[in-house]
Order: structure tokens, then C-alpha cells, then sequence
């Protein structure tokens, strides 16, 4: 099969890249929304353990 | 049989260490399976007799819409756990695994409907398959809406958890939907019991698809989940420790 006709998808070349195209922007999203969410997770966190620490002394 | 491993694992420092140990695992996996049915799918799979290329959306509207549905039980299990045992690990897991299941869900609709359009003229129909996972996506996004509403994490747990429980009835309708209610939508050809009615070369990429995506789901529910431990964690001393 060359190039140009598997860009061209027997003609459903818009469907089906489309689609592609989605399921990648959704597993990406995933991604950086999952390691965000831990990132100010882990920030807060600290943040309460540095206040704890301050007020103990 | 010892259930210090069980108890082990419903520890909050303990249960951070050991995802954050598996996430990595787990992510590398996933892109290595996804890769290869990609390009299993895409490129070396035969094209259908009836649908020509334009089948190959199944490689990614299946998977998805099976992750739908099953990130949705595991979001009603771990709701269920949380609800009985109280187990706070479990009511964190059910929390992270919301946002998982209304991204695939958004995929299975998205992709379900761009297959739609050349193969049945329409991008839309409101038949029974398509209306069940239409609310199993407002099934989610109603869970995180009442979540956000309690400011209290405890009261936002339980009443979270029984709307997820109540709402997994939906979970067999959209399974059997496609048989109990006359479609557009094709009837299950992969997971009947009785021989699948698809040929190899076109089956195995998808397995390795599902396979890729139920491994991405262990990745990302494992930095969801440790997001949420911390969260829960009023006074994580052994944050200092952990990494």
C-alpha cells in the first residue's frame, strides 16, 4: 500500500482521522489532567505539612 | 490466608508508594499496545468487504465505549466498598475514576457518531444504545457535579457513591440494548458467546487495542488516585518520606 491511498482511507479519509485524531486528543487530555490533578495534590499537601510544622514550633 | 497485604493496601501512605511504583508500568504498557494496534489496525488489517476503510473507526470507538462502560463498574464497585466498609482508599479510587470514564464515554459518542454518518447516513439516531450511553456520560457528569457541591469530602463520598450505584443499572441496558430494542446499531459480533463473527487479521488489533487501553486506564487512574489520597489526608507527615 502506498502513502496516498492510506491518507486517502478508500474515501473515508475524513471519518476516520477524524477519529483518530479524537481518541489522541482524549488520551493526551487524560494525561496531563491525571499528573495536574497530582501535581497540586502533592502541593496542598506539602503546604499543610509546612503549617502543621509552624505552628508546632 | 493472610489479609495483611489487603489491609496494607487500604493504607493511604502505603497504597501512594505502590502507585506510584505501577503508574509508570502501566503507562508504558499502554503506549507500546496502543502503538501496535494502531498500526495493526490501520495499516496491515484487510479492509472490510461492505465497509471498505471506513470500518477501521472500530479500532478506537470499541475500545472506548467498552472503557465507558467498564471504568463505570469499577466506579460503582469501589462507590459500593466505600459505602458498606468504609474505606476511604475505596470512595478516593470511585472519585478518580470519574473523569477516566466521561472522557471515553465523550470518545465512544464522538467516534460512534463520525462512524455513523457514512455507514448509516445520520449522525445521530435516539435509539436505545446510543440514549443508554448518552446518560451513562450525564451518569458521570452528574457524579462530579454532586461531588463539587459538598464541601465536606465524607458527605460528598456517600451521596456520590449512592448515585453511582443506583446509575451501573445502566451499565446491562447499554450491553443489551442492541438486542432487547431494534437498532441502527450493529449487534455485539466480538463478545457473544458463541463463535465471533469477525475474521482474525481484523479481530486481534482490536484485542490488542483493548488491551492498550485497559493498561492507560491503570495509568491514569493511579495518578488520579494519589492525587486523591493526598487530598483525604489531612496530615500526610509521610509525604516527607514517599515520592
Amino acid at each position: 500500500m502506498d502513502l496516498q491511498s492510506f491518507f486517502h482511507m478508500g474515501g473515508y479519509a475524513g471519518f476516520v482521522w477524524t477519529s483518530y485524531g479524537l481518541t489522541l486528543a482524549v488520551l493526551v487530555w487524560n494525561w496531563w489532567a491525571a499528573r495536574r490533578s497530582e501535581a497540586e495534590a502533592q502541593t496542598a499537601a506539602k503546604r499543610r505539612n509546612e503549617l502543621a510544622l509552624e505552628k508546632t514550633t | 490466608m493472610s489479609w495483611v497485604w489487603f489491609h496494607k493496601l487500604a493504607s493511604p501512605p502505603h497504597a501512594y508508594r505502590i502507585l506510584g511504583k505501577m503508574a509508570p508500568w502501566f503507562g508504558w504498557t499502554a503506549l507500546a499496545l496502543i502503538l501496535v494496534a494502531t498500526w495493526w489496525g490501520l495499516v496491515v488489517a484487510p479492509a472490510d468487504r461492505l465497509q471498505g476503510d471506513g470500518y477501521r473507526i472500530l479500532y478506537v470507538h470499541a475500545p472506548s465505549a467498552w472503557m465507558s462502560m467498564f471504568t463505570y463498574v469499577v466506579m460503582a464497585v469501589a462507590a459500593g466498598i466505600g459505602l458498606i466498609w468504609r474505606i476511604k482508599i475505596a470512595h478516593a479510587a470511585a472519585a478518580a475514576c470519574a473523569p477516566i470514564g466521561a472522557s471515553f464515554t465523550f470518545l465512544a459518542l464522538a467516534t460512534g457518531s463520525i462512524w455513523g454518518k457514512p455507514m448509516w447516513g445520520t449522525w445521530w439516531v435516539w435509539d436505545a444504545r446510543l440514549t443508554s450511553e448518552l446518560l451513562l456520560l450525564f451518569l458521570y457528569l452528574g457524579y462530579m457535579a454532586l461531588r463539587a457541591s459538598f464541601d465536606d469530602p465524607q458527605r460528598a463520598d456517600r451521596a456520590s457513591a449512592v448515585l453511582a450505584l443506583v446509575g451501573v443499572i445502566n451499565v446491562p441496558i447499554i450491553h443489551f440494548s442492541v438486542e432487547w430494542w431494534s437498532t441502527l446499531h450493529q449487534p455485539a459480533s466480538v463478545t457473544k458467546l458463541a463463535k465471533p463473527s469477525v475474521h482474525i487479521d481484523m479481530l486481534l488489533p482490536l484485542f490488542i487495542m483493548m488491551a492498550g487501553f485497559q493498561m492507560y486506564f491503570g495509568w491514569i487512574i493511579s495518578r488520579r488516585l494519589r492525587g486523591e489520597i493526598l487530598r483525604r489526608e489531612r496530615n500526610a507527615n509521610w509525604l516527607k518520606e514517599a515520592n
